[in-house]
Parts: structure tokens; sequence; C-alpha cells
């Protein structure tokens, strides 16, 4: 904090929902007031989010479109968002990114969860930004957004986790405004499917992380890189978001947004 | 973690939190029990004070952190601070039986070298990395800095 503004309060707030970890850290010159029910308020909606798309919970709606039970026209409003943005982000990403899962009987089902944490944690957001002057940024098992209210405070600084050990940072990205998102294999095992052989991903990357002004643009980005490689790596900072590629043998490379 | 936050300068306050995270490395052994959905609170609130520390000019120096009671043990930092950003970092109090040492430096060097591209302080607020459980979420950097309040 420069000369000349207020000292800034902090609090932090972490709780596991949608089985990840999901942090809420603020910052302004009154962290009180308004902001505990902000938060409340935000955890209780990524909740709700989590009974209607959790495909561990038989009973979500997601777990019963994709069992055929719910045709998707009756589904909610919030799903038929959701499809719809799979459909775009399929588009988008020439289909490297796909919430289709083939089954091992030859039909698909639909797993839009890929697009569901950088959604929900996106629109969740909202309660913390209607709060003026307030600093934030939620980190939702490793993707985060974040937004700092005026010029005169500091970026949130990002941590890029190194996946080769996770102890250690790659890089640190300033964020003022907007969603920084990586994609691996490093916390999770596999868990990045390719959508053209149904398999997991053997990508010749380590992780990606891609930054710009939507977490849930990010988050789809940096898996349709891991899932395909380097070369569309230019378009997508053409595109006004930066690149953080890690590769298998620990070499990084950066792609600033164009 | 307070205690060490509100004692140390803005730089230092940064990397004194990543270096006392090691510590729960080697006692892995008791990891988050939520369920996927379940949403059990584990607030960690930070307060007056804390966004304080990164006002003040650092003069150069040493600079001794507070000896830290952790779960895990004490933890007491050291670091050198030259032209505003520390220079080098060192564990002068650690757990007994635990080899952080190691572990300690295998941290501080990368956090340090981010210090020429960034060009600011060695403080990380967030960590962004591939999906995390919450079963290895202790292990991330993120929870330190969450327990902080940071």
């Amino acid at each position: 904090v420069t000369a000349g503004t207020a000292v800034l309060d902090r609090r932090a707030w972490h709780q596991t929902v949608m089985g990840m970890p999901v942090s809420v850290h603020v910052r302004g010159e009154r962290v009180d007031g308004d902001v505990p029910a902000a938060v409340a308020s935000l955890y209780a909606e990524l909740r709700s989010v989590d009974a209607v798309f959790s495909t561990y919970r038989d009973d979500s709606e997601v777990s019963r479109l994709a069992r055929g039970e719910l045709r998707r026209r009756d589904c909610s409003p919030d799903v038929r968002e959701v499809l719809t943005l799979c459909d775009l982000a399929r588009r988008r990403t020439g289909g490297a990114f796909d919430a289709r899962r083939r089954l091992p009987d030859g039909g698909t089902a639909v797993d839009p969860s890929g697009l569901v944490k950088g959604w929900a944690t996106e629109r969740a957001a909202r309660h913390l930004a209607r709060l003026p002057g307030l600093d934030w940024y939620v980190c939702a098992g490793g993707d985060v957004v974040g937004h700092v209210a005026s010029d005169a405070r500091p970026a949130w600084r990002v941590g890029v986790e190194d996946p080769a050990d996770r102890e250690l940072l790659v890089a640190v990205l300033p964020l003022r405004d907007g969603g920084v998102a990586t994609s691996g294999t490093a916390a999770r095992g596999d868990h990045v499917w390719d959508p053209d052989t149904g398999r997991p991903v053997r990508s010749r990357l380590a992780s990606v992380t891609v930054a710009g002004p939507s977490l849930l643009w990010a988050d789809v980005l940096a898996t349709a890189l891991f899932v395909r490689g380097v070369d569309a790596a230019p378009a997508v900072a053409a595109d006004g978001y930066e690149v953080l590629l890690v590769h298998r043998d620990g070499s990084v490379e950066h792609l600033p947004p164009g | 973690m307070r205690r060490i936050v509100v004692a140390a300068a803005s730089t230092v306050s940064g990397l004194v939190l990543v270096l006392a995270y090691p510590t729960s490395l080697n006692r892995q052994a008791a990891p988050a029990t939520a369920l996927p959905g379940s949403g059990q609170s584990q607030s960690a609130t930070g307060g007056a004070g804390s966004g304080a520390s990164q006002s003040g000019s650092t003069s150069d120096g040493t600079v001794t952190g507070d000896a830290v009671m952790t779960q895990w043990g004490v933890v007491q930092v050291e670091v050198q601070v030259s032209g505003g950003k520390v220079a080098s970092a060192r564990a002068v109090q650690v757990p007994d039986g635990n080899p952080m040492d190691q572990r300690i430096n295998s941290v501080a060097v990368p956090i340090l070298e981010q210090e020429t591209v960034a060009a600011s302080s060695a403080q990380i607020d967030v960590v962004s990395g591939a999906t995390v459980t919450s079963e290895g979420y202790i292990s991330s950097l993120q929870s330190a800095l969450d327990q902080a309040g940071l």
C-alpha cells in the first residue's frame, strides 16, 4: 500500500465446497460490515450449485440428466445455461474442451463439471463485487477470480504452482480484475480427458495457466491448451488471455496477452 | 502465525509465511476428511494489523521474525534485506527432529528468484494450480496463506 492510501485491513475465509477448497480473501479500509454476509452468500450459492451439478450425488439434476431421466429442455435455467456454455466452449476450442464423455457402451454422457467450477465461482463472486471499495479474490481448487478496487492498491499476486513440485512456484502473475486458471495433472493425477480418445490426456505439457478477463474462459482455455498442446496458445493470447506453459522438461513459456 | 506477520516488514512477512509452511509437509498424516460436497467451515481470519505490514519501507539489514509456535513446533526465520528486498533467508529455529532446513531452502530459493521477475515483494497472495482436492489442500501453499489470514 503506497503512501497516502489508508491502511488496508484483510480477512480470509476457507470452506470445502463442491469437493474442493474454496478460499475468500478480502482487503479494504473496512472488511467488516457487509462483507461477512456477502461471503456467506457466496458459499451458500456454491453449495446450492453443488446440489444441482454434482456428479457425486445420484439425485442431482446433472446425474439425472446423465442417466437420461431428465431431458435437457426440462432442466433448470442454470443447468441449461451451463450446457449452452459447454456447447460454446466446445466450438470455441475446436472440440478440445468437450463436456461429453464417451461411455464404454458407445453412448455419451454429459459431465459439465469442467466448466461448472469456473462458472459458479465467477458467478458467486458477484456477492463481493457489489461491495464498493473492496478488493477480493476467490480461490476455488486452484483457480482464482479477483478484483482490486483502486489503481493505488497493489495487484493480487498469484503464484503459479510448479507442477513438478507443489512446494515451488514457477511464476507470479499480478491480478487486478479477472481470472487465473491452471490445468494439469499435478494435483489430482489424470483428471483431464481427451474427448477424441475418451482416455486421460497424455499431454506434452506439465501444466497450462491462463489468465484473463473471465475465469470461466480462462479455465476452458487452459483445459483446451492442455489437451491440444501448444499450437493453439498464440490464438489464445491473441484473444486477450495470458498463457503460461510449463513443459514436461520444466521449461516455462510465457505468452503475454496480445 | 499473526505475530510473525505483524512483527516483520512486508517483504519479510510473505516470505516468512511461505517458509513457515513446509513444517506441515512433514506431518501430513491427518488429511482433511471432507467428502465431496461437504461444507465444513474452517474459517481463518486475519484482521487489523496484517495489512499494515505492507506500508513501511524496509531498511537494509537483518530482520528476525518472532519465534512462532506452530502445531509442529517452534519456527523462527531470519532474513537479510537488501535494497528493500529479501536477499536471503534462513531458519534459526525449527521443530526438533524435523528435516526442515532443506525444505526451507527448496522453497525459499525459488521464491527469492521470483523477486527478480516480479520486482516487488516476495509476498504471494494466492496460489493457482491444477485442481486441488481437499486432501491435497493441506500440502498447498494456499492453506498457509489462508491460515495466516494474509
